[in-house]
């Protein structure tokens, strides 16, 4: 696999544009309720579809999108909660399949680095505060009343 | 330190990154998924034979030998690419080959193997692709090989290549042979 | 002939832009006024060439000439005249034109309207950006020739893509680009007074015209392009939050930051450095753009075909211009703060505020985009970081913008009372709270969503126009409205409609898949939709299956939907084309899936979008203040006859050097 996948690939691209590119999956499955629909809809959407491009499960109209989202809508028939038809499918597909991933040692940097930057920014930021406001503090007022703009 | 160097040093963190990114994406498919079977027990299962869908095959049958289980179809471009390797060095690896027929239709396949060779010792038809998802399926051509426990010890997705063989499929079949039962 | 004189045209065009770069900065360098005048004669031919180039490959499309390869792969005999057209910029090598076409446009439009300003800050603008279009040049001539020959010439083309054969790609890539592309100008003024080591406000208030103009072409070109995969892609989303539409995002967000910036430093010469740093990462970030969506690095829905040996070459060109240029910054970037000082509560620190949020949200994206490679790279294990993570991130990220922004333009430059600014906000809190308990009371159960997107809508739009009342009773006549202050007003009054339109239909669309025999109806809400059955439709080059659903409310049929189910007849793929009625307050909005079963039933996806329009409203307002803000004359004084209240071109001394905190002063 490390040579030259190339042929393989194209292959394997030309195949999901022919063979699964229908786009718009639209799967009407016996909900019993709206609810049951919605909630269906917001668990699909956070799911990744393993096939083809960079689609969720609820749009994609990929073969084996289509069989999880039954087996998905089945298990949600038997009661199983969201978490644990998540963790259903990790078992089986890995955390690529979340679109929200698991807070876990590897993702600890995506969840706190935004964090990070804000708290170092936000000490950048106050530290000039705080030099120019003690300048402010400092200085004679202006002369001339100032413009706004 | 100037920290009017900061930008440019990160920067350069990033275009680090950015070029382990060219070379990575040139010599992997982005979209493989990772197998969290690997060392797990496979499932269990119990699938139709190919020839006669009547007779159900499964893990059962399968205990106490290793065996690789080709997930193939007839409607998978690659699958095509991949086949004649397996006609001619199938018999190089020593163990079971077992056939994951995927979302098939049975004269299909049937007529796919007719046309190609069968390098299968035994073929199984998954039609509606729920073995499948247990094994964490993502497509055709994959390849799983399973040891005499019945822990699967390695996963490829994509053609079987020569070199796989050599490199991936042989060493791991020797050490389950010299280590294990 | 036709593509070979293209291809000349653009190798001519290539040798200019090396003489544009070359000679200028020297000549700016040595103060040679011969070498200097070089500068916008190079610039007038490098755009003729690359007009030339253009329209030859354009004649190339619209004559039909497949032995050209870019044309066979992305045309067809039976495409209709005006895809063709568009075609030209339907893939890589022919977007990769477009890209160099609108760089050159700029370039003129820089080099006809800045005569007055000094020669050798024009000679250095020049030149970079000459160095930026020679090594976008190379590059097509390198790796992505368009005018290259397929011999024997195919009887036909195979197609484009049947996605893009829609008016949106009309329009997105040369608005999407015309932005990106802007953001150069801005980078170039930067460097020229790097370069040049003018370091006072004024390179600030000449670039800032042309960075607003790039801003709102850009929001524009975003815009469009969420409207086009809202309707084409077929399912009602409006944005993916997917690698490609990242990468145009996050020059957005950092131009945002970058003209709120530029207006301090203009003002009042504080933060110098920071506001060089964002003109450098605005055009770095459209850089990196173009790197992502052409090296293949990411899986995303709309990539472009990728090859290696392009990432390698876009890395390269990456590593020399932004790396060069935040090499210049550290070495030329002024070491002490400059400008007024500023009280704790002032514009000043609201305006650094806004530009943390902006920056921060610009890093959590670039974070997650690029973290599937840091996973791989650091061996993190493999993850998919998707819309409930941007999503997330990039709200909590923004509460404080939408919380703060009505109190911005109270503020005073300088010092100012938090307390008397809140005093004149209270009418907008007590109308935003009023509202949405209204609306609560009035609906009912409201997620809290769109309760949420209710308030801050009212809170930003309400205090926008307290601030615009304020003005009129406060300021003489002829002197109340500036441009750029009509355009802020603007633009923040777009925040607030697009605010509102994004939770509200996020919290509220409705969205059903159902199985639909002719004739059978589907109760959504008050709405009643009728399937009719499917026929046949031919277009140009595809044939259809064209449903009809009827709507009703209240008895009253409002609407009569035709989504269409096409096949491409030269490469047989298959493409939904939804049908919409669109409306102020709600899209109704239907496409087509496949026949179950065989009684003429259909799978129909529907979906009932409220206030979806005002999301591309809004962005509509945002750009709009940006081309207002830019007409200011103000903009156009060259002459120092005026220097901006307060602001000294030369370094203050009144502060001691800052080594701890100096990036960001």
């Amino acid at each position: 696999m490390t040579r030259a996948p190339w042929r393989w690939l194209a292959a394997f691209v030309i195949a999901c544009l022919v063979v699964t590119r229908v786009p718009a999956a639209v799967d009407p499955l016996p909900f019993k309720d709206h609810a049951e629909e919605v909630r269906f809809q917001n668990l699909a959407k956070q799911l990744r579809c393993l096939v083809c491009q960079n689609e969720n499960l609820q749009d994609s109209s990929a073969p084996l999108a289509a069989d999880l989202r039954r087996e998905v809508f089945k298990q949600m028939q038997a009661g199983k909660s969201d978490a644990q038809i998540k963790s259903w499918l990790t078992e089986r597909y890995s955390d690529f399949v979340l679109y929200d991933p698991p807070l876990r040692t590897g993702t600890w940097l995506l969840w706190f680095g935004p964090l990070l930057i804000v708290l170092v920014g936000a000490l950048v930021v106050a530290a000039t505060i705080r030099k120019r406001s003690l300048a402010h503090r400092n200085s004679a007022p202006p002369a001339t009343p100032e413009d706004d703009w | 330190m100037n920290t009017r160097l900061l930008p440019l040093l990160g920067f350069l963190l990033l275009l680090a990154l950015l070029g382990f990114g060219i070379w990575w994406s040139s010599t992997h498919d982005l979209r493989e998924v990772p197998s969290p079977l690997i060392d797990k027990p496979a499932p269990q299962f119990s699938l139709p034979l190919l020839e006669f869908p009547t007779r159900s095959f499964g893990s059962k049958d399968l205990a106490g030998e290793p065996y690789l289980l080709n997930v193939f179809a007839s409607w998978c471009f690659a699958c095509r690419d991949e086949h004649p390797i397996l006609m001619q060095q199938g018999k190089r690896l020593g163990i079971r080959l077992v056939g994951f027929n995927y979302k098939d239709e049975a004269a299909d396949a049937k007529r796919w193997l007719a046309q190609y060779g069968n390098p299968y010792d035994v073929v199984i038809a998954d039609l509606p692709g729920k073995v499948a998802i247990d094994f964490g399926v993502t497509g055709a051509p994959e390849s799983f090989l399973v040891d005499g426990n019945g822990i699967i010890r390695y996963k490829h997705i994509s053609p079987i290549t020569p070199e796989v063989i050599e490199r991936e499929l042989l060493p791991r079949i020797a050490a389950m042979r010299g280590g294990g039962p | 002939m036709i593509p070979e004189l293209g291809q000349f045209a653009l190798i001519l065009a290539l040798v200019l832009a090396l003489l544009q770069c070359v000679l200028p900065l020297i000549g700016a360098q040595r103060g040679n006024a011969a070498l200097i005048a070089v500068a916008r004669p190079a610039v007038a031919g490098q755009a003729v060439f690359v007009i030339t180039a253009f329209a030859l490959l354009t004649w190339s499309f619209l004559s039909q000439d497949f032995s050209v390869a870019y044309v066979a792969q992305h045309s067809n005999s039976m495409l209709p005249w005006f895809y063709r057209f568009s075609g030209v910029w339907g893939a890589h090598e022919g977007s990769l034109l477009l890209w160099i076409l609108i760089l050159a446009i700029w370039s003129v439009a820089v080099a006809a309207f800045s005569h007055k300003l000094p020669d050798d800050f024009m000679a250095r603008v020049l030149g970079v950006l000459g160095f930026i279009s020679a090594g976008f040049l190379l590059f097509t001539l390198l790796t992505s020739n368009p005018f290259a020959r397929v011999l024997p010439a195919p009887a036909d083309g195979i197609d484009l893509n049947p996605m893009l054969q829609d008016p949106g790609l009309i329009m997105h890539p040369p608005m999407l680009y015309t932005g990106y592309v802007g953001f150069s100008v801005a980078f170039a003024f930067a460097i020229a007074a790097l370069l040049g080591g003018e370091l006072d406000v004024r390179w600030v208030r000449w670039s800032r015209p042309w960075t607003n103009v790039a801003w709102a072409f850009l929001t524009l070109g975003i815009a469009i392009g969420s409207w086009w995969a809202y309707y084409t892609l077929g399912w009602g989303g409006w944005w993916f939050w997917d690698p490609v539409e990242n990468a145009s995002f996050m020059p957005w967000l950092v131009g945002t930051a970058l003209i709120h910036s530029q207006a301090v430093t203009e003002k009042r010469g504080s933060f110098r450095a920071w506001t060089l740093l964002l003109a450098i990462f605005a055009f770095s970030l459209s850089l990196l753009g173009t790197f992502l969506v052409r090296s293949g690095v990411l899986t995303s829905v709309h990539a472009f075909a990728t090859d290696p040996k392009r990432g390698v070459f876009i890395l390269a060109f990456l590593a020399v211009v932004v790396g060069g240029s935040l090499l210049v910054y550290a070495l030329r970037a002024p070491k002490v703060a400059g400008g007024e000082p500023f009280a704790v509560v002032s514009r000043e620190t609201a305006l650094l505020v806004n530009n943390l949020m902006f920056a921060c949200a610009a890093a959590m994206v670039l974070l997650g985009t690029l973290y599937p490679i840091l996973g791989d790279a650091l061996s993190l294990g493999r993850v998919s970081v998707g819309p409930p993570y941007f999503a997330f991130m990039f709200i909590l990220l923004m509460l404080p913008v939408v919380v703060l922004l009505p109190f911005g333009p109270f503020l005073h430059w300088r010092s100012a009372e938090l307390g008397k600014a809140a005093r004149k906000l209270l009418p907008a809190l007590a109308g935003a709270g009023l509202a949405t308990a209204l609306a609560w009371w009035l609906v009912g159960d409201l997620p809290w969503k769109a309760l949420a997107g209710t308030a801050a809508a009212l809170w930003i739009g309400l205090g926008i126009v307290l601030f615009a009342f304020a003005r009129w009773r406060g300021a003489a006549a002829g002197r109340r409205y500036t441009p750029e202050m009509l355009g802020m007003i603007c633009a923040h009054l777009g925040v607030a409609v697009f605010v509102a339109g994004v939770l509200i239909v996020e919290s509220t669309s409705i969205e059903r898949d159902v199985r639909m025999v002719p004739g059978a109806r589907v109760e959504i809400g008050t709405l009643s939709f009728q399937f009719d059955g499917v026929h046949d439709a031919r277009g140009p080059n595809f044939s259809a299956q064209q449903g009809t659903l009827q709507v009703f409310e209240g008895g009253r049929r409002i609407a009569t939907l035709s989504p269409q189910k096409r096949q491409y007849l030269r490469n047989s793929q298959v493409q939904t084309e939804a049908a919409l009625k669109p409306g102020l307050v709600r899209d109704l909005y239907v496409a087509l899936g496949e026949p179950v079963g065989g009684d003429g039933a259909w799978a129909v996806r529907i979906y009932v979008k409220p206030f979806v329009r005002w999301i591309w409203l809004g962005a509509l307002l945002m750009m709009l203040g940006g081309f207002i803000a830019a007409s200011d004359r103000r903009f156009r004084v060259y002459a120092a006859t005026r220097k901006p209240a307060g602001a000294s071109d030369e370094p203050a001394a009144v502060e001691p050097p800052a080594p701890g905190h100096g990036a960001r002063a």
